[in-house]
């Protein structure tokens, strides 16, 4: 796939660099401002409290 | 054409291991940019807040110091000398995620700060800025203080405990006793544990040890030096 978008890149070595630097960014950029963010909140390791859901119970529960 | 099919299975497997590379770029480094800039706006926005007249002054003498707020507004400001000289944190009302994004966030229902009962913080370790990413250097007798719109609420560490994250007794009024009259005030801080991980949660208790107006130019004993 990659030697296939080099190939297909255009403008000399300086441009197909150039496109290279480009793409790149473009996924990143679709990496970190839209696939990470949907993914995250699946992923565990971002709890930080006790049993929220438990909380749900009301605040008398735990309000004073 | 079996080394073709190779190829584009290595090139598969390096194009996995470079997204996942990004992936802690985003969670060690990225999310603690848009934390940041959320602080500073909620720094801003709770010091203007506070430097206008209360808008329901109340005199009784037990009446909260803080006034109820709305999910996902500014609460306090939380010291930590500890952690360092400048370590304040804008306290968010509420713990969803998105609250949490923003810093720490205070359990909703438990009690605001300085007032008997329990002041339950939450906030992340290791991502989003990690504002409790030091909470494991605090030691026994370590200060927190707490800066509300008038006052100053110095805590004290009386606990350390490492818990499952199912053990909601550690965030009662009185932990770890359903039902009791708190007469005391603490604050609770909670984050995971271990770092990186979510298998269980750090727990620092801390008791109420002073409460000052604030007056100008004057901090509590414990921001001094």
């Amino acid at each position: 796939m990659y030697v296939w978008i080099w190939r297909h890149l255009p403008g000399g070595l300086a441009g197909k660099v150039a496109g290279s630097v480009l793409l790149l960014a473009a996924a990143a950029a679709f990496l970190f401002l839209v696939v990470f963010p949907a993914v995250e909140p699946r992923l565990p390791f971002n709890d930080v409290t006790v049993d929220p859901s438990s909380l749900r119970a009301g605040p008398q529960a735990f309000g004073e | 054409m079996l080394a073709k099919a190779l190829r584009g299975v290595g090139q598969t497997l390096i194009t996995f291991g470079v997204v996942i590379l990004f992936f802690c770029a985003y969670e060690l480094w990225f999310t603690g940019l848009e934390t940041r800039a959320e602080q500073k706006k909620g720094k801003a926005e709770l010091l203007e807040e506070w430097a206008a007249p209360a808008p329901t002054a109340t005199t009784a003498p037990n009446a909260p110091s803080a006034p109820a707020v709305e999910l996902g507004d500014g609460l306090a400001i939380l010291r930590i000398p500890r952690i360092g000289r400048d370590y304040a944190k804008v306290v968010f009302e509420g713990v969803r995620m998105s609250d949490l994004k923003r810093g720490p966030g205070h359990y909703p229902g438990t009690a605001l700060p300085g007032q008997v009962g329990n002041f339950v913080v939450s906030g992340h370790r290791t991502t989003y800025g990690a504002p409790f990413g030091q909470q494991e250097e605090l030691a026994l007798g370590d200060a927190i203080v707490v800066e509300t719109r008038d006052r100053w609420f110095t805590y004290r560490v009386v606990l350390e405990e490492i818990v499952s994250p199912r053990d909601v007794a550690v965030i009662l009024p009185v932990p770890r006793k359903p039902g009791a009259r708190p007469t005391t005030a603490l604050l609770t801080m909670t984050t995971c544990h271990p770092k990186y991980s979510a298998r269980q949660r750090l727990i620092t208790t801390a008791e109420l040890v002073a409460t000052e107006m604030k007056t100008a130019g004057r901090l509590p004993a414990a921001l001094q030096g």
